[in-house]
């Protein structure tokens, strides 16, 4: 199990960060990730491992309006 | 040309630190024409934009005062930066009246030359009272300064042949078109209570008239009735210092490192240059905030039909630059150009389409259930050149379809037109029945709360069933976003002065999806905070959409992000840098916290302003219907069980709809509390005397009201 912006989720072996974006629906393009508290470039989300029992925040920015 | 009624000569006021300290009076009604000081008191208390609209409104009416009485005013300014051209979105007029639609103050925001062309004339703010008898024009020349008042019954009605008209006789030239703007309605609005303001600009690439529009509220509606048929600027001479600034090299320099922001991001970030607001139509959907089907749902299949793309690679002119005032590299008022109409009384005409902006395509396609970009440009255009406010529109026309569908209402009532979902034809007839003033448009045209008494009086449909599915707030109808899910913008949209219009407080993202504000002082302190900031706009004469729709490459390394802290610093340097004033960040709250607690008084002045009319329809809250629980059953099911402890295998349909009802109706009232406490108010939504002392606003008018309410 993973926390996704501090709510349960499920986890796997292997799962990258743009995996979990890809999984959870999160196609907009104005956000902002961190795994444990550490940034992830946009660059790395495609390598970007996330462990069992990860905390991960993918900050969407306010748009709209 | 019209018979000239009235002309007056005057000596356009120089400008100082963003303030011309003039305003103008006009009085349709006996032709006099009064020129105002605007005070120091004005202005610290006020700040401009909305600020003074609303000051100068209360002084107007008395809470007796409906929208079409003749003291009710037309109020409009820029505000103190409006006009400047180093930053992006530094355009913008305020505009205030007491609404048909809502019997309280409503305040619109819009693009376009008018306002700062009106204040580089000699004018912060111009009044209208009043009623003529016959339509007019008001000419104002801020070269010549010159004021005249001239017939106007010769001229077309809608705004696409009377802007056109107007710009080219005023400007005398084709390259002193862009001198001029105009505000106009159009046909439509003088039979409907959602009439709005176009706001123009001459887009010299395209050599034609393009429109933003003041759309909410009906103050299109209040024009056509004091028969104001159009307002015409001309100003000749933009340039970098009219506002005479106190650091005019701290503007340039902050204005440049924001452009090239805009320049190296935009692309990355929301595509605001290439496709405009309406770049969240798909983002919208996947996030099940696309209201569908008077917002039943968030979202359908369909809706890849409207993807942004298809308007970019179909319909919008790419590679020019679409600001609505000079400076704006956000650019985002995009064109649909040699756009040719299939319906109404201009089919086969090739014009040139503003928008379509997300909440057109949100609202005359989703939630009208009409995925066909034709079909919502075309109803674009007629919106905008007949004058109807097209979010109200949509809400309403959404509303009529569930009517229709769920036989509340049949074709005997809506004279055979068959208003089902997805019926773009049936919309449009709709549409040029408001125009000509017939039919079951003259009907559709008074928006969803008359509509509901309507149709239970006179057509005998399910009161309790329309109170729910009716999609308005204190009579103004909802803008497009489906926000269910999200308890914080249920507050975004019903706590607000004016009614359900996002530009309060948007926080979906923030509380749905990223759970940023879990606890009610979270949401509460976000509903104060965002509504405050976003105020601040309308009283400098500012676009909100540079401020968040592009951040810096490193605001994620800030404490709060969703706040863009750099930006806020950028206002609150400009504000300095134009004013010579030394506010900081939390004065540019409090000067907002004035203006918002003196609009919220002067609801309760005009009998509305306190908790029960600050109550949502159901439908805001949750599933009002069984289809509804049924569409997204697993989420409400595991809300239910994990929310209440509930076990939903043991329960029926009704009891889950209701206790989902009872649970979502507690959680809101609990979210009233909050937030009328975090903004110093009362339980019953009444600033109280204390906070009014605090905020520097315990003005003896002020306290009058709110002690009746305590
Ligand atoms: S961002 Fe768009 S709406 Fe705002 S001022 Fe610029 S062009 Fe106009």
């Amino acid at each position: 199990m993973i926390t996704v912006n501090t709510r349960e989720n499920p986890w796997r072996e292997g799962l990258t960060v743009q995996a979990l974006l890809d999984e959870m629906g999160f196609i907009f393009r104005h956000i902002i990730v961190r795994v444990n508290g550490e940034f992830v470039p946009e660059e790395a989300y495609a390598q970007r491992q996330i462990a069992d029992g990860d905390d991960v925040q993918v900050m969407h920015l306010i748009a709209g309006g | 040309m019209g018979k000239i009624l009235k002309q007056i000569k005057y000596t356009p006021a120089k400008i100082h630190r963003g303030y011309s300290n003039k305003s103008l009076y006009i009085n349709v009604g006996d032709l006099r024409v009064e020129e105002k000081e605007v005070t120091e008191f004005m202005k610290e208390k006020f700040v401009g934009g909305k600020g003074f609209d609303l000051w100068y409104l209360w002084h107007a009416v008395t809470p007796e005062t409906r929208w079409d009485s003749p003291e009710n005013e037309i109020v409009m300014s820029v505000g103190p930066l409006g006009g400047i051209t180093q930053y992006s979105g530094t355009g913008k007029t305020l505009v205030c009246a007491i609404s048909p639609l809502t019997g309280i103050p409503i305040d619109s925001n819009t693009g376009g030359y008018f306002g700062p062309l009106l204040k580089f004339s000699g004018w912060d703010a111009l009044e209208l009272q009043g009623k003529a008898e016959k339509d007019l024009i008001i000419f104002i020349d801020g070269n010549e300064g010159l004021i005249s008042i001239e017939e106007g019954e010769e001229y077309p009605e809608d705004s696409h042949l009377l802007a056109e008209e107007l710009t080219a006789h005023f400007a005398g030239s084709e390259e002193d078109k862009v001198h001029v703007s105009v505000v106009s309605s159009g046909s439509a609005a003088k039979h409907i209570l959602m009439g709005m303001l176009n706001f123009s600009f001459y887009d010299p690439r395209r050599k034609t008239v393009r429109f933003k529009q003041a759309a909410r509220g009906g103050l299109g509606t209040i024009m056509r009735d004091k028969h104001i048929k159009a307002l015409v600027v001309k100003y000749k001479g933009i340039k970098p210092n009219l506002n005479d600034p106190a650091d005019l090299a701290a503007i340039n320099r902050i204005g440049v490192k924001y452009h090239k922001e805009v320049h190296d991001l935009d692309e990355k970030q929301n595509t605001m240059r290439k496709i405009g607001t309406a770049n969240t139509i798909l983002v919208m959907n996947k996030y099940d905030l696309l209201p569908t089907r008077n917002f039943q749902t968030g979202g359908d299949p369909e809706a890849v039909k409207i993807s942004p793309e298809v308007f970019i690679n179909q319909y919008l002119t790419q590679g020019i630059h679409d600001g609505c005032w000079y400076g704006c590299t956000m650019s985002c008022a995009k064109a649909a150009d040699h756009f040719k109409l299939l319906t109404g009384p201009y089919a086969g005409l090739c014009v040139t389409v503003d928008g379509p902006e997300y909440e057109c395509a949100a609202g005359l396609g989703a939630n009208l259930g009409i995925f066909d970009p034709q079909a919502i440009l075309e109803q674009n255009f007629y919106c905008d050149t007949y004058g109807i406010d097209l979010i109200s529109y949509a809400t309403t026309v959404a509303f009529i379809m569930e009517c229709y569908e769920r036989e509340q209402i049949g074709p005997e009532h809506t004279g055979g037109l068959d208003l089902r979902f997805g019926n773009a034809q049936a919309s449009l007839e709709l549409m040029h029945q408001m125009s000509r003033g017939e039919g079951f448009g003259l009907l559709a045209g008074l928006g969803v709360r008359r509509l509901k008494s309507i149709f239970v009086e006179r057509f005998g449909a399910d009161p309790k069933l329309l109170e729910d599915i009716g999609m308005e707030n204190k009579g103004l109808e909802y803008s497009e976003y489906l926000h269910k899910e999200s308890l914080a913008q249920q507050g975004g949209f019903a706590l607000t002065n004016k009614g359900p219009q996002h530009d309060e407080a948007w926080l979906i993202f923030m509380d749905m999806v990223n759970n940023q504000i879990p606890s009610f002082e979270d949401k509460a302190y976000a509903l104060y905070y965002y509504p405050m900031f976003r105020t601040w706009f309308g009283l400098c004469g500012l676009c909100k959409l540079p401020w968040n729709d592009i951040v810096p490459a490193d605001n994620y390394k800030t404490d709060t992000p969703a706040k863009v802290p750099e930006h806020v610093q950028n206002y609150v340097d400009i504000f300095n840098a134009v004013t010579g004033k030394h506010i900081d960040k939390d004065e540019l709250i409090r000067q907002s916290e004035r203006v918002y607690n003196f609009q919220r008084v002067f609801n309760i002045r005009m009998g509305s302003g306190l908790r029960q009319h600050d109550r949502p329809p159901y439908r805001s809250l949750g599933p009002a219907t069984a289809e509804e629980y049924l569409s997204r059953q697993e989420r409400y099911d595991k809300q239910l069980r994990e929310l209440q402890g509930l076990d939903p295998s043991r329960m029926t349909l009704d009891e889950k709809l209701a206790a989902t009802r009872a649970y979502r109706e507690k959680q809101f009232e609990l979210l009233t509390d909050a937030v009328y406490e975090r903004r110093g108010w009362t339980k019953n939504g009444v600033p109280t005397p204390e906070h009014l002392k605090e905020i520097g606003m315990d003005l003896p008018m002020l306290l009058e009201v709110v002690e009746k309410h305590l």
